[in-house]
């Protein structure tokens, strides 16, 4: 049973491992036997990475998602090192939140390009590599919120309702290679975004969840783990909620 | 046959998994209708044969190389 967690020697890449989910989904595939290399937008966010991922035979890198020659950068970098991933988790994501009637178009601009057009060239970038090893994962962190809407994120909401049907497509283009390509949707999480609620708004919130408590980031790195591993091998173009049954499709 | 020729078929053979010696496959086959390929195989093919020669190959020439000819005299010219 073990065995089928094991990740050993597999080249995974994960954006926005500074801290929060993408932090937690780095260690947790590292400590899997992963060769994992985790992002981070400053080279002081790259180095704290390295600090945790080094023992595990991984490091941080510096990348901004939002922009193609950083991307480039990347890859021409790891085709160089460690090699091409054959398991890309498309983490890195902002929120910037108004309602509508004060949204202008950098407020969206931000948000699609960072959570969805990063997908885009990411998933592109690292699908070269995985046509010719025949294998390989794509899993994009989405958000409850993509499926529920919220007010004040239709930019937010927007991207993350958007790379499902990415995915979907995706997985349709690839699957004869052995590769797929899921979705993990979050509800809500234990992070530093969470822990500036109130007690008020967080028993109202709390109310929604039939499992009563916040999300761990564990909750969500296992339920990635799971999709990187051979346990999840069958499984494509399909959207995995890890929100304590506030949400269920 | 001449290098380019010889290799072109190697990449052909390998990339479409063909049953066939490179010095049997024919220069007027067509991917797809021969060979059997589908769009996402002619997209490897072009991507291996960028491998192979150094050379990039933009999406409107990409789409006109149908045939194991068109490869060679395609890589010939511009590589
Ligand atoms: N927290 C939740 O409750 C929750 C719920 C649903 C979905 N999610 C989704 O889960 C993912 C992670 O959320 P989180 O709460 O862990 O986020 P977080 O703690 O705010 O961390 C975001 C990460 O993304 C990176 N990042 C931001 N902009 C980037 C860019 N342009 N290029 C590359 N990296 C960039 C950050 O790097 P720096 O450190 O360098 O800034 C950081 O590592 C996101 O996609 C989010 O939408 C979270």
């Amino acid at each position: 049973m073990s065995d089928l967690f094991d990740l050993t020697g597999t080249v995974v890449l994960v954006t926005g491992a500074s801290r929060g989910i993408g932090r937690d989904i780095a260690e947790t595939l590292a400590k899997q036997g992963a060769v994992v290399v985790g992002t981070a937008t400053s080279a002081s966010g790259a180095e704290s990475i390295t600090d945790y991922l080094s023992a595990h035979g991984g490091r941080g890198a510096v990348l901004d998602v939002s922009n193609a020659d950083s991307v480039d950068q990347l890859m021409a970098e790891l085709k160089g090192s460690v090699g091409l991933p054959t398991v890309l988790v498309n983490n890195a994501g902002i929120t910037n939140d108004k309602l509508l009637m004060r949204m202008n178009l950098d407020d969206w601009q931000q948000v699609i390009n960072t959570n969805l057009s990063s997908i885009y060239l990411m998933s592109k970038a690292c699908i070269r590599g995985m046509m010719k090893a025949k294998t390989g994962r794509i899993i994009n962190i989405g958000s409850v919120i993509g499926d529920m809407g919220n007010p004040g994120q239709c930019n937010y909401a927007a991207a993350k309702a958007g790379l499902i049907g990415f995915s979907k497509s995706l997985a349709r283009e690839v699957g004869s290679r052995g590769i797929t390509v899921n979705v993990v949707a979050p509800g809500y999480i234990q992070t530093d975004m969470t822990d500036e609620l109130d007690a008020a708004q967080r028993d109202s919130l709390l109310q929604q969840v039939p499992l009563q408590r916040l999300g761990t980031t564990q909750d969500i790195a296992q339920a990635v783990l799971f999709l990187a591993s051979g346990a999840g091998a069958y499984i494509t173009g399909e959207t995995i909620h890890v929100n304590g049954g506030m949400y269920m499709s | 046959m001449s290098d380019v020729e010889n290799k072109v078929k190697e990449i052909v053979v390998e990339q479409l998994d063909l049953d066939v010696e490179v010095s049997e496959l024919s220069n007027s086959s067509s991917f797809v209708d021969d060979l059997g390929a589908d769009s996402l195989d002619t997209v490897e093919l072009v991507m291996a044969l960028e491998e192979e020669f150094e050379c990039e190959i933009p999406e409107e020439d990409a789409e006109k190389i149908t045939t194991v000819q068109q490869a060679i005299d395609y890589v010939t010219e511009n590589a």
